[in-house]
C-alpha cells in the first residue's frame, strides 16, 4: 500500500479540482461563443462582517452570497444543495434572519452581518443547537445539517418573535412553541436521509431549554 | 449566468433615472425569483439595479383609515406586522401559506407581485414558450398540465401566476403604487395590474420599462372573517393546484378569487354575488369561461370544493 504522502488525495482536494475545471470553462465560454453584447463588468468591491470578521473581497458581480463563503472565503461548511432555493442547504444568518445564500448576490450584502455554521460554535465550544444535533443524532450524511442547524436556531427566534406560520391557529395571539410549529417553519430544509424526527427531537430540547 | 452591471440606487427617483432608456435592465430587491431565473438564463438582463437601499421598507396608516405598505417590505415582515393580522388576515395567511421561511425573510411585496410562473415548460428551456421565447409556440398545450391554468389562458399560453399574496391583495382590492422616470406617478388598481396572456403572454404587466412599484395601499379594513384556503401536492412548501382567498360577512355575503387557475389572481364580481347559493353556483359562474385541458379539467371541481369548505369554516 502506497503511503506516500505525493499520493494522499483528500476529497476536498478533488472538489476545488472540480471547481477549478468549472471556473475555467465558465471563463472561456463567453470568449468562445463571442456574444458582442455582453457588458464589460469590472469587480465590485464588498466589505462584511462574517462570524465577527470583517471581510472585504473584490467580486465578479454574479457570485452569490454562498459562493463568495465557500470559495473566496473558504468556509465550506455551508452547502450548495440546489442552488436554486429549493433545498435549504445553503441558509445562512444575515442580519439576525435565516436566508438560502444561493439566491442572494454577494454584491447586495455590503454592510450585512453574516452567520454560518462556523460561526455558530466551534467543536470544542458548540452552540446549544449544535450539540443537541450530536446528541439527537439529527443527521445521517450530513451534508445538509449546517443548513438545518442555521434554520432551526432561526426558527426558534423566529417563534418567540411571534412571526405567525402556516399552522399557526389563530395569527391574533401569541404564537405556540410547538412540534407542529416547528415542523412547518422547517420545510424550507430538505433532508434525503430523513432525519426529521430527530432534528425535531433536537429542536424541541433547545425550544425547552429557551422557553 | 450572464454577465451583467450593477449599481445601488439611494432613493425611488434614483431608482427610476437609472433605469431610464436603457435596455435589459432590471430592478432587484429580494433577488429569490429574479437570481434564479438568472442562474436558468431565462431572465438575462445586462445591468442590474439594487433597490434594496431605496427605503421602501415601511408599513403606514394611509389617510382614509387603511395601509401602505413599502415595496421592500419582507414577506416576514408583512404577514407578521399586528395589523396585518387583526385587519387584514387573508393577507397575512396568504403570505405564510407560500415559498419557505427563508425565502418569505428576502422575497419582498412588490417582487411578489412580479414574481413568474412556475409552469415546467417555461422553466426548461429546451421546450416551446411564448412567454420566455415570443412566438416560439407552447409546449404546455398538450403537455403535461395539470399544475397549470384553466381560466383566463389564451392559445398561446396556459401559465398560471404563483403568488399567493396577490390573490389576498386581490380579494382586499389593493392598489399598486408606482414611479416613473419623469417623477409621475400611478395608482393601478391591483384588479387591473395584471395583463391577460391573448397573444402576447410575455407582457404580464401594465407596468412601463423603468416604471417601480414604490407600494401597495390596501384600503380600510372591512371585517369579516378572513380565510386563505390552498390545495397542493404537499402540506408545505409548494405552489397552489388551487387556492381560495375569501373574505366573508355574518349575513353569508363576500368576496373570494382564486389563485393555481389563471394567469392572474382569479375574480369575478358576479360569482360572489351568489355566494349566498353556495360554493357550487359561484364557483360555476367563477369558472364560467374555463378551457381546461384534459389533464387539469379536475381543477374545476377542486375548486368548488375547496370554496364549500371555506363556507364551511366561515360558518363554524
Amino acid at each position: 500500500m502506497i503511503q506516500d504522502e505525493d499520493f494522499k488525495v483528500s476529497r476536498r482536494g478533488v472538489l476545488l479540482g472540480g471547481v477549478a475545471t468549472t471556473a475555467i470553462a465558465s471563463t472561456l465560454s463567453p470568449t468562445s461563443s463571442a456574444q458582442t453584447s455582453l457588458p464589460q463588468v469590472e469587480p465590485v468591491s464588498l466589505r462584511f462582517t462574517v462570524n465577527g470578521q470583517s471581510r472585504e473581497l473584490m467580486l465578479d458581480t454574479r457570485v452569490t452570497l454562498l459562493d463568495a463563503l465557500r470559495e473566496h472565503l473558504d468556509l465550506t461548511g455551508t452547502k450548495k444543495g440546489c442552488d436554486h432555493g429549493q433545498c435549504g442547504a445553503c441558509t445562512v444568518i444575515v442580519n439576525g434572519q435565516r436566508i438560502n445564500s444561493c439566491l442572494s448576490l454577494a454584491v447586495m450584502h455590503e454592510g450585512d452581518e453574516v452567520t454560518t455554521i462556523e460561526g455558530l460554535g466551534t467543536p470544542e465550544n458548540m452552540h446549544p443547537m449544535q450539540a443537541a444535533f450530536v446528541k439527537h443524532d439529527g443527521y445521517q450524511c450530513g451534508y445538509c445539517t449546517p443548513g438545518q442547524i442555521c434554520s432551526a436556531v432561526s426558527v426558534l427566534e423566529e417563534i418567540k418573535a411571534g412571526i405567525p406560520s402556516h399552522v399557526t391557529e389563530d395569527i391574533t395571539a401569541e404564537v405556540g412553541m410547538t412540534n407542529d410549529e416547528m415542523r412547518e417553519r422547517m420545510s424550507g430544509n430538505i433532508c434525503r436521509c430523513g432525519a426529521y424526527s430527530n432534528i425535531l427531537d433536537a429542536m424541541s430540547e433547545v425550544a425547552g431549554e429557551i422557553a | 449566468m450572464r454577465p451583467f452591471t450593477y449599481e445601488r440606487a439611494t432613493s425611488p427617483a434614483d431608482a427610476v433615472s437609472k433605469a431610464a432608456g436603457r435596455r435589459n435592465v432590471k430592478f432587484i430587491a429580494g433577488g429569490t425569483n429574479l437570481l434564479d431565473l438568472m442562474k436558468l438564463e431565462i431572465e438575462t438582463p445586462t445591468h442590474l439595479i439594487d433597490i434594496s437601499g431605496t427605503g421602501l421598507d415601511q408599513i403606514e396608516p394611509t389617510e382614509d383609515g387603511g395601509l401602505r405598505i413599502g415595496a421592500l417590505v419582507s414577506n416576514t415582515a408583512l404577514a407578521a406586522d399586528p395589523r396585518i393580522r387583526r385587519d387584514y388576515g387573508v393577507l397575512s395567511r396568504a403570505l405564510v401559506a407560500g415559498a419557505s421561511g427563508q425565502l418569505r425573510n428576502k422575497a419582498t411585496t412588490g417582487g411578489n407581485l412580479l414574481q413568474r410562473t412556475r409552469c415546467p415548460y417555461f422553466y426548461d428551456t429546451n421546450m416551446a414558450c411564448n412567454k420566455r421565447e415570443p412566438n416560439s409556440g407552447c409546449a404546455a398545450i398538450g403537455g403535461f398540465s395539470r399544475q397549470l391554468g384553466v381560466v383566463g389562458t389564451s392559445n398561446a399560453c396556459i401559465a398560471t401566476h404563483p403568488s399567493d399574496m396577490a390573490v389576498a391583495m386581490r380579494v382586499l382590492d389593493a392598489v399598486v403604487e408606482t414611479q416613473m422616470p419623469d417623477g409621475a406617478t400611478r395608482s393601478i388598481p391591483i384588479a387591473e395590474f395584471y395583463e391577460l396572456p391573448g397573444g402576447a403572454p410575455y407582457i404580464e404587466t401594465v407596468l412601463e420599462p423603468a416604471e417601480m412599484i414604490t407600494a401597495v395601499t390596501l384600503p380600510k379594513p372591512i371585517g369579516g372573517k378572513h380565510i386563505y384556503r390552498k390545495v397542493r401536492d404537499r402540506a408545505s412548501y409548494a405552489f397552489a393546484i388551487v387556492s381560495v382567498a375569501a373574505v366573508l360577512q355574518p349575513d353569508g355575503s363576500g368576496r373570494f378569487a382564486c389563485g393555481g387557475l389563471a394567469p392572474q389572481p382569479w375574480r369575478v364580481e358576479a360569482a360572489e354575488q351568489l355566494l349566498p347559493q353556495g360554493a357550487s353556483a359561484a364557483a360555476q359562474r367563477l369558472l364560467r369561461d374555463a378551457q381546461p385541458t384534459e389533464g387539469n379539467r379536475y381543477k374545476l371541481k377542486l375548486a368548488e370544493r375547496t370554496l364549500a369548505a371555506v363556507l364551511a369554516e366561515a360558518r363554524s
